[in-house]
């Protein structure tokens, strides 16, 4: 019964979202002010009932209810709750009804804190996603329907795979879904932009915060995923440019162009078409990576079953969605008009390379994603890019933006001065220097790749605390110091710290890159292995047993010059359903390193294949994203938009007026 | 306008190629055992433990080799269209019941129709190994001489089977 009634609410849930589509786009498109304010109960409703249909499919889960046939592909009685929970989104089907979730708690979000825009922005942003909606629910209900019944009904499930049965998946799948999903607001808000024809600099501070926030949730998403990669696939690797990994990577590096363009408009009104254009791309990347990943045109650790008619319609609605933005933007773009005029030299100057260097590295990711996929279609063979290619264009593209990263900031509108920009950051031109000289031999070798990207890090890091300095000395909040940080706005400390983390995130990069070792040893009980100054003893594998899965279980106590620092238990588990064995790696986190340790097979009754791994600061690569992230919610939380909004209403009426 | 329109040419030639893209699976990794002789087994029968089946039994036919298992969804989506094709008598079917236990493969066959004239009982999976299994189910065509001559990555479907899997054994009977 639950199973129909979550249906149900699916069904009308679409028909709300249509109600909400049709009613915000063809009211403002009329003027019908009627129409146009039952927007806001639609999507509200919309929200509850695609929610409720979650929380029945939810409870399938919880109550094994194997009669439905995705429960029963997805899950087992033996799984932990935790799991049967993430089970709900752990294939197809639910994932697709997690997508749609989160849409409907984006746009409930936006009726809830979009009281002071007017009514008929209001209305076609809505619109605009409702109409998301609806071609996702339509998907859903014709070619992905969770709640179809399996008659008869199995004995029991078959299990989660086991590769998901990990506390990662809980958290991964939902934030991710958050930040893609969270730019059908940027891009709603760009079509009805464009739409009234009207993209001013409130537009743009409209979308400024809603657009970082879906930012802050996909760096997230992107970092949990990473990291889980790192401790469940068992070979200490933490980015594979596998096509999924680039589908979340792509709309990343689109949504921190967006930001930085918005900023632009917003205070310039420069780079408007640019903005717009950017907004649209970085949902379209969004739906393109869902394409990707749910249609089975590219195999990847993710791939699920391929089905051509689900292809077919995300292809449609692919074309639909983003085909039809970018003909009103070929429509609508030459009348935007350009803004404020700049100088080469000036923020505006910076920041534009800024986009262009992110843009082409999101470029050079579809490329490297869709070459093979174009080589086959083309029927020239099948082949897969791997990360040399990526390296080798990344690096070159990512370097001039980190140096950019130091100056832009501290460059004036319209015009900076070289010798001017020259004298106020040579202290941090001198740190990195010497950082690049001399922190490579504090870690034993010095090199020039670890010296470029240490001196890179330095400079990003340093270059910040000069920005703050001139902008606490800069401020006008009085004499007491503590009164001057504090009249420094907090979107400005945003900015600060999401910069520091990509410090951070560098130095991590670079350490594990440069410093890292690796053993892949068979050991006897007994037998010791040395990396990174650590000795690891292998001292036997015993057999334990888990809820859902047998493992045998080594035990490897690690030593530094003759002292014990830990132990550790990797685990090697077959899980029982599905008879599929996993590797459990083991893992020390450290400040300053990590020691990894995963089991590989037995080949003899005594003796194990072992791997074993020293990562110097590859925590730093996840606390850098976490510290990204957190300066996104800073810079988001700022009350300079909530103040914006309550003023708005006015300054748009005269702008309307002019 | 037209710098305004790059965007949507770009777009569009990027729209045309997921459509071919759809098209292909890039799970249809050619297999290298097409064209070579089918790797040796012996292994009970699911029914009888105490009796043993080869590939070498079967030389001289063209048969069928399905691989399923009673936890593997796609194989109940698949089972009609085994039973049909048994029915047809076209071609004898032969399963690999894979990492299964016995009384559960035992049981679905019971419950849902049993199409093969056997069942091998491969618990460790040692001959999906040797096969190549990528996933359940997988089906093989093979030829009198014991040659391998198709292979079908996830469930056969009515389709499949008029269009291949029928064509290549009335040809192969031919031979």
């Amino acid at each position: 019964m639950i199973p129909e009634i979550g249906q149900l609410a699916l069904a009308l849930a679409l028909s709300l979202a249509l109600a909400q589509s049709l009613l915000g786009l063809l009211g403002a498109a009329r003027g019908e002010f009627v129409w146009m304010s039952a927007t806001r109960p639609a999507a509200r409703g919309q929200f509850v009932f695609v929610a409720f249909a979650f929380g029945c499919l939810t409870y399938s889960f919880i109550a094994n209810d194997f009669t439905v046939a995705y429960v029963a592909s997805n899950s087992n009685s033996a799984l932990p709750l935790p799991y049967r929970v993430a089970g709900v989104w752990g294939g197809h089907e639910g994932s697709m009804l997690l997508w749609v979730l989160m849409l409907s708690v984006w746009t409930f979000a936006v009726t809830l804190f979009s009281r002071h825009l007017p009514q008929e922005m209001v209305a076609r942003v809505l619109g605009v996603m409702g109409l998301v909606s609806v071609g996702f629910l339509l998907f859903i209900l014709f070619t992905s329907n969770p709640f179809l019944r399996l008659f008869p009904a199995p004995p029991d499930g078959r299990d989660l795979n086991p590769l998901l049965q990990d506390p990662g998946m809980v958290l991964h799948p939902p934030m991710l879904y958050m930040g893609y999903v969270g730019f059908s607001i940027a891009f709603a808000f760009a079509v009805a932009a464009l739409l009234s024809g009207r993209l001013d600099a409130a537009w743009a501070r409209w979308s400024r915060p809603w657009t970082t926030a879906a930012w802050c949730f996909l760096t997230v998403g992107i970092a949990l995923g990473s990291g889980w990669a790192y401790y469940e696939l068992g070979w200490g690797g933490w980015w594979f440019w596998d096509p999924v990994e680039n589908a979340s990577f792509m709309p990343w590096l689109t949504g921190t162009a967006l930001i930085h363009s918005l900023a632009v408009t917003e205070k310039r009104g420069a780079f408007r078409s640019w903005t717009v254009l950017l907004a649209i791309l970085a949902f379209a990347l969004s739906l393109l990576g869902t394409f990707l990943v749910r249609s089975g045109v590219l195999t990847s650790v993710h791939a699920f079953a391929t089905d051509p008619t689900r292809g077919i319609f995300i292809l449609a609605l692919l074309a639909l969605v983003i085909g039809g933005s970018l003909l009103l933007y070929v429509w609508r773009a030459p009348k935007i008009g350009l803004g404020g005029g700049f100088e080469p030299l000036s923020r505006e100057s910076m920041l534009l390379a800024n986009n262009v260097m992110f843009a082409s590295a999101a470029g050079s990711v579809l490329l490297g994603t869709l070459y093979p996929l174009a080589l086959d279609a083309s029927g020239l063979g099948k082949i897969s890019v791997g990360p040399p290619y990526f390296d080798t264009v990344f690096f070159p593209l990512m370097a001039p933006a980190l140096f950019l990263m130091g100056v832009g900031p501290l460059a004036r509108w319209k015009k900076a001065s070289l010798p001017d920009l020259a004298a106020r950051l040579r202290w941090a031109l001198a740190a990195s220097l010497l950082a690049a000289l001399v922190l490579p031999f504090a870690m034993g070798r010095w090199g020039a790749a670890v010296a470029l990207g240490l001196m890179l890090a330095t400079w990003v890091a340093a270059s910040g605390f000069v920005q703050l300095y001139e902008k606490v000395r800069n401020a006008s909040g009085g004499a007491s110091a503590w009164a001057r940080l504090s009249s420094v706005p907090r979107a400005t400390y945003g900015m600060l710290l999401a910069h520091f983390g990509v410090a951070v995130f560098v130095v991590g990069v670079t350490m594990v890159k440069g410093y890292e070792s690796e053993k892949d040893v068979r050991m006897e009980p007994g037998d010791t292995v040395e990396a990174g100054g650590y000795t690891f003893r292998f001292d036997g594998v015993r057999d334990v047993k888990g809820p859902n899965y047998v493992a045998g279980r080594a035990r490897i106590p690690v030593t530094r010059n003759g002292k014990l620092v830990t132990t550790l238990y990797p685990e090697k588990r077959i899980y029982t359903v599905q008879n599929m064995p996993m590797t459990e790696a083991a893992i020390d986190p450290g400040f300053t390193r990590d020691l990894y340790v995963s089991l590989g097979d037995a080949v003899s009754d005594s003796a194990w294949v072992v791997r074993v791994y020293h990562k110097p600061f590859v925590d730093w690569i996840w606390g850098g994203c976490l510290i990204m992230a957190l300066g996104g919610a800073l810079a988001a939380s700022d009350r300079r938009y909530r103040l914006a909004a309550q003023r708005a209403p006015e300054q748009y009426a005269v702008a309307a007026a002019r | 306008m037209t710098r305004f329109a790059l965007p949507l040419a770009i777009f569009v030639v990027l729209l045309v190629l997921l459509g071919i893209g759809l098209k292909l699976d890039p799970r249809e990794v050619p297999s290298p055992l097409i064209g070579k002789p089918a790797p040796h087994f012996e292994l009970p029968e699911l029914h009888q433990a105490a009796k043993t089946f080869s590939e070498r039994d079967m030389l001289g036919k063209v048969w069928v080799l399905n691989v399923w298992a009673s936890w593997c969804v796609s194989c109940r989506e698949e089972h009609p269209v085994l039973l049909d094709l048994a029915a047809s008598g076209a071609v004898p079917i032969y399963g690999l019941n894979y990492k299964d236990k016995r009384e559960d493969g035992l049981a679905w066959l019971r419950g849902m129709g049993d199409p093969y004239r056997l069942s091998i009982y491969d618990f460790d999976g040692r001959v999906g190994i040797d096969y190549g299994v990528y996933g359940v189910p997988e089906t093989y065509v093979i030829d009198k001489a014991g040659v391998i001559r198709y292979k079908r990555i996830g469930p056969l479907t009515p389709q499949i089977v008029k269009e291949k899997v029928l064509p290549l054994v009335q040809e192969l009977d031919r031979a």
